[in-house]
């Protein structure tokens, strides 16, 4: 087994050392959703390298092991415990420790009221292949970029006008659907003022590799006099 | 020592005779082959050949990402190059190759000497061929479809995607579908109804349960995907809005269906897969497997869980919380089949012995790779990591794992492991090796990493990426082992080719097998068995090692030729006690000619010339019932011959043949299909943002009404006759199936008239579009049962039907039954549901 894998998994750590880094990673996030779901992912990580270490090396032990004789009893034992434990057990605590992670966590990432505090709206609409981003309550409509407040919870409000979108600001947050008729609500948040890439994660026909948002995240201030400079405009 | 002698010779003559009856013949007759063997062959081979373009495929999209913003491949080709690799990977090969194993093997396991449909296995492998080589040709000329193998709407309706290159994709995988559901029928009814002597349930090999599973799983989880693409080539080419969100359709319902196949395509691919596993490990570990009916339970339950997990390829659509979290954990509940197959196995290597061979080789890798592949289908499983990752190059990674790891590594361990059985040599040891470590390494090296990409943020189906995003390193690392893993699949193909002439001769059994397919002669004959032995354990060539002599010296049951009649045994579906004798159809030229007219008909319809549709469908039709008319107590099986003494009797002249399970078993995947539309219908009711239901039904109740009633009459007539039969009365016979298809008939008539005194516009709204194809599908069925009740009223006017072959119309009852049941279940919810509805 050895020699095939000391080379991907050489290439592997290497290139994680250098690469979370990435302006588009997200492992390199910039908003509390993202953060969380790092966090998440190296915790699976972890978890999911020792079970698989644990069985392949149980698997090649089993094949290589010299067996002494068993009664009929014995290896009936042997084997229920086995299937038992790695094939019930084990997948059943996995299951529910996950479970107790994921589903709070992601019911904490959907855009419910926040108490005492108003959610800004952005509406985003899909078209092939650019973003239109609105501001409700102004005038203010941007083309494939898009301004947000830092430290705060933004509700992103999308839709498509014609095929099916994404839209999905990796280090910010997850994903979300852009569907024509219906509107989606993602929340993100940034954490502090930067400049990230958004891009359309849905295949959405010939130009779909070059559908990008630029996100331009200010401080609080600057957010509001970005505003009405522009409205001024 | 004489009588031994005697009886070699005896054995001799009879493999002669037995081979007048059951030879295939060569040149151009080779085309009427229905033999499962040969038939079998063709899908692997030919699966095989699509597997080879698949990957070279790969090999260009691999090119052209190897670097940041290249453009090598323009972004149009890409998307027709992804879209096909897709598409020709899961329709193309994966799907018929493993169908193919299934077809070989099956019936030489359970110990008949042919599938129990000969005829329909030879045009499933026409439809696939015909339905690929018009796929295929799309990417020829230049126009394959472009809008990824999920076809999503509204990219692939007629404004996003004009042209024929998505309607390449509905016909041409429609109609390899209808390959994939007649194998997946012919399978079930297989392994159910003609099992050897004594085979009792409990006493299959592994496999066999592994295929009656995957058969039902593609019997209940295609006919979705069947109508979702009759849906969206319908509002392409006759503008009947189903998905178009304006007139009141639901782009999300296409997404449903497909997933509602999608997801239990993964696993049956994946099962037999298992059960290639699952059948090579206890062999080399030299002791029975671990578990059986843990690893039985494990497999059914897989194929239950697979079917409520669909949404989890649909969590970034905005649906409502709760239903995430049911799905998230039906989908890892999958996991605990899956564990439970995987320490039965390592349990059977813990206790057991195991030798080394080539096989094992890929079965660790297998191990490895299909791990890793669980491993982040459980991460992905979970909500908000699949916000994050969906559609990156992290699923990307996730279900090339799953897929080569669950279904190429056990291939190809299953490939080396039969090699003897197919050309009765052994493969070479070391290019083997050396086959396998380039392919590990390769496949490791491109996916692996790949998780990285997708985790740095890199989207799916792009067909370049700027620089500067920390993609460009990962990217060259998986396109160069891309390159590695095509090198190792060369080398396995160059393994194979040779052993075909350089290889030592395998001897009988050479693997010390339990199963029976190694009782045959190697390569097999065309059937199989000389005489088909009692069979009530699980490893008979481990309890009786000389099983293959007896077999082939005519000493077990049914070796009987001199009538000149294929046969094998009927048994019953649990204990696998004879209860007939199956007699088989021979060569014949109707399914190569059907399937043509088939592909005749998808052709007029891709280029949308339907006079010459009408044409195809009439010449179908011809063909189709010439078929039907070739049957039962038809000519070769000449209607007095009474078994030999001490034999039960022919199928014909029984109430439950084989044609009768075949019945039954396509009209559960035709309610698939018809619950499939009723889930449309509701669906669209609830969910559409724009449904318009007009103020009253459309339809009049009363023509409807009638309608209905003359339907249940003649169903009721028909179940009458079907009872007399069975008490042996036939007075009258043809006069009463020509008067059920007159009644018959009248229906079809009320019902046409009510349509066309309805107000029905298809083209306006999504509410009168489904209501449209609910009747077309009424139609069919009543049209359907007509005509083959006046087909049975000529075949007693024949004299190939009556008491004394009553078998044919037994067979017709279920379709009758299962109309009216349809029409009344529509009444209900078209007619009486939305009047429920608006009262309420």
């Amino acid at each position: 087994m050895m020699p095939s894998l000391t080379l991907p998994s050489l290439i592997i750590t290497l290139s994680l050392l250098s690469g979370c880094s990435g302006p588009q990673s997200i492992l390199n996030p910039a908003g509390p959703s993202a953060l969380a779901v790092s966090r998440l992912w190296w915790g699976m990580f972890g978890f999911s390298v020792a079970v698989l270490l644990a069985v392949m090396a149980l698997w090649i032990y089993a094949m290589r092991r010299n067996p002494r004789s068993l009664t009929e009893a014995q290896a009936d034992r042997i084997n229920r415990n086995w299937i038992i434990g790695g094939g019930l057990v084990l997948p059943i605590i996995g299951i529910v420790a996950l479970l107790s992670f994921g589903i709070p966590m992601g019911y904490r990432m959907l855009p419910l009221p926040v108490a005492g505090q108003s959610v800004p709206r952005i509406d985003v609409i899909g078209h092939q292949w650019w973003w239109e981003v609105r501001y409700p309550d102004t005038d203010i409509v941007l083309i494939n970029e898009l301004h947000l407040p830092a430290g705060t919870p933004v509700d992103i409000h999308v839709t498509s006008s014609d095929v099916i979108h994404s839209f999905w600001v990796p280090r910010l947050a997850g994903k979300i659907d852009m569907i024509p008729d219906r509107t989606n609500v993602l929340r993100i948040e940034a954490d502090a003022p930067g400049q990230f890439l958004g891009k359309c994660a849905e295949f959405c026909g010939v130009g779909h590799a070059h559908m990008m948002l630029e996100v331009q995240v200010h401080t609080p201030e600057d957010f509001e006099s970005w505003l009405e400079e522009y409205e001024y405009e | 020592m004489n009588t031994n002698n005697e009886i070699r010779k005896a054995g001799a003559v009879l493999q002669d005779e037995f081979l007048q009856v059951w030879g295939n013949p060569s040149g151009w007759r080779a085309l009427t082959i229905v033999n499962h063997t040969t038939v079998g062959i063709r899908f692997m081979v030919t699966g095989g050949i699509f597997f080879l373009i698949g990957g070279l495929i790969a090999m260009l999209m691999r090119t052209q990402l190897a670097l940041p913003e290249q453009d090598i491949i323009e972004p149009k080709l890409y998307d027709q190059l992804f879209t096909m690799h897709g598409t020709v990977m899961m329709f193309l090969f994966a799907v018929p190759v493993l169908e193919g194993l299934a077809m070989y093997l099956i019936p030489k396991m359970i110990g008949a000497r042919d599938l129990v449909f000969p005829r329909l296995s030879a045009f499933g492998y026409w439809c696939y061929l015909f339905g690929s080589l018009i796929l295929m040709s799309s990417l020829v000329l230049g126009i394959a479809p472009a809008a990824g193998w999920f076809m999503y709407t509204p990219l692939t309706n007629d404004v996003y995607s004009p042209g024929p290159n998505v309607d390449f994709w509905l016909l041409g995988v429609t109609f390899i579908e209808i390959s994939a559901v007649s194998a997946g029928i012919e399978l079930t009814v297989s392994i159910l109804r003609t099992r050897t002597s004594g085979m009792a349930l409990l006493h299959m090999p592994l496999l066999c349960w592994y295929i009656l599973i995957m058969a039902l799983m593609i019997v209940f989880g295609f006919p979705p995907l069947i109508l979702g693409s009759i849906l969206l080539e319908l509002e392409r080419a006759a503008g009947m809005p189903f998905f178009d969100v304006a007139r009141g359709g639901d782009p999300i319902l296409w997404q449903h269906l497909f997933w509602l196949f999608g997801h239990p395509e993964v696993y049956i691919i994946f099962l037999p897969a298992a059960g290639i596993v699952s059948t090579l490990l206890p062999v080399f570990s030299r002791q029975p497997i671990v578990g059986y009916r843990w690893i039985v339970l494990a497999i059914i339950s897989t194929g239950f869980i697979s079917f409520g997990l669909w949404v989890h390829h649909m969590f970034t659509i905005g649906i409502p919380q709760l239903a995430q979290a049911f799905f998230s954990m039906a989908s890892m509940l999958v996991a605990i089949p899956t564990g439970i197959q995987l320490f039965a196995w390592l349990a059977t290597l813990w206790t057991g012995r195991p030798v080394y061979h080539v096989p094992m080789l890929w079965l660790v890798g297998f191990l490895f790779i299909f791990m890793i592949g669980g491993l982040t289908g459980v991460m992905l499983a979970l909500v908000p990591f699949n916000w994050q990752v969906h559609d990156t190059h992290f699923v990307v990674a996730h279900l090339h794992y799953v897929m080569v790891g669950g279904m190429l590594f056990p291939l190809i361990a299953g490939l080396y492991y039969w090699l003897p059985h197919f050309s009765g040599r052994m493969p070479s040891d070391k290019l083997a090796r050396w086959g396998f470590w380039m392919t590990f390494v390769g496949f490791n090296t491109t996916f692996l990493v790949m998780h990285l990409t997708g985790l740095l943020g890199m989207p799916r189906r792009v067909y370049t990426y700027p620089a500067g995003l920390g993609w460009e390193l990962p990217n060259s690392v998986s396109s160069m082992g891309g390159f590695i893993m095509a090198m190792g699949i060369s080398m396995v193909l160059l393994d194979i080719v040779l052993h075909f002439r350089f290889g030592r001769p395998a001897g009988a059994n050479p693997w010390q097998a339990d199963t029976l397919e190694w009782a045959t002669d190697t390569p097999p004959q065309p059937y199989n068995f000389i005489s088909l032995p009692d069979c009530p354990m699980r490893h008979p060539m481990w309890d009786s090692p000389d099983l293959q002599a007896t077999i082939a010296d005519g000493r077990h049951g049914l070796s009987e030729i001199d009538h000149g009649r294929r046969e094998t045994w009927g048994s019953d579906p649990v204990s696998g006690a004879i209860r007939e004798i199956i007699h088989l159809p021979g060569n014949s030229w109707l399914p190569f000619f059907s399937a043509l007219a088939l592909s005749g008909l998808c052709i007029s319809l891709l280029i949308r010339t339907y006079s010459m549709a009408l044409i195809a469908v009439i010449a179908s039709l011809v063909l189709l019932l010439r078929w039907s008319w070739k049957n039962g107590a038809f000519l070769e099986a000449d209607s007095d011959s009474a078994a030999k003494s001490g034999y039960p009797q022919l199928h014909s002249r029984t109430f439950d043949g084989p044609g009768l399970w075949g019945m039954v078993v396509t009209l559960l995947a035709d309610g698939a299909l018809f619950l499939s539309i009723l889930f449309g219908w509701l669906y669209l009711r609830i969910v559409a943002p724009n449904w318009q239901a007009p103020e009253t039904v459309p339809l009049a109740w009363q023509p409807l009404l009638i309608s209905g009633v003359l339907l249940t009459i003649a169903t009721f007539w028909h179940h009458f006759i079907v009872r007399r039969l069975r008490e042996g009365r036939d007075d009258h016979l043809q006069g009463q199936l020509w008067s059920i298809a007159a009644v018959g008939l009248a229906h079809c008539c009320a019902l046409i008239w009510a349509w066309s005194s309805s107000s029905l516009v298809t083209t306006q709204t999504a509410h009168d579009a489904v209501i449209a194809v609910i009747l077309m599908y009424q139609l069919f069925h009543s049209g359907l049962a007509v005509i083959m009740t006046a087909l049975q009223a000529m075949r007693v006017a024949y004299g190939y039907v009556g008491k004394g072959a009553p078998y044919e119309i037994a067979v017709v009852k279920p379709w009758w039954l299962y109309t009216t049941a349809v029409y009344w279940l529509s009444f209900l919810t078209v007619i009486l549901l939305p009047i429920a509805w608006r009262s309420a």
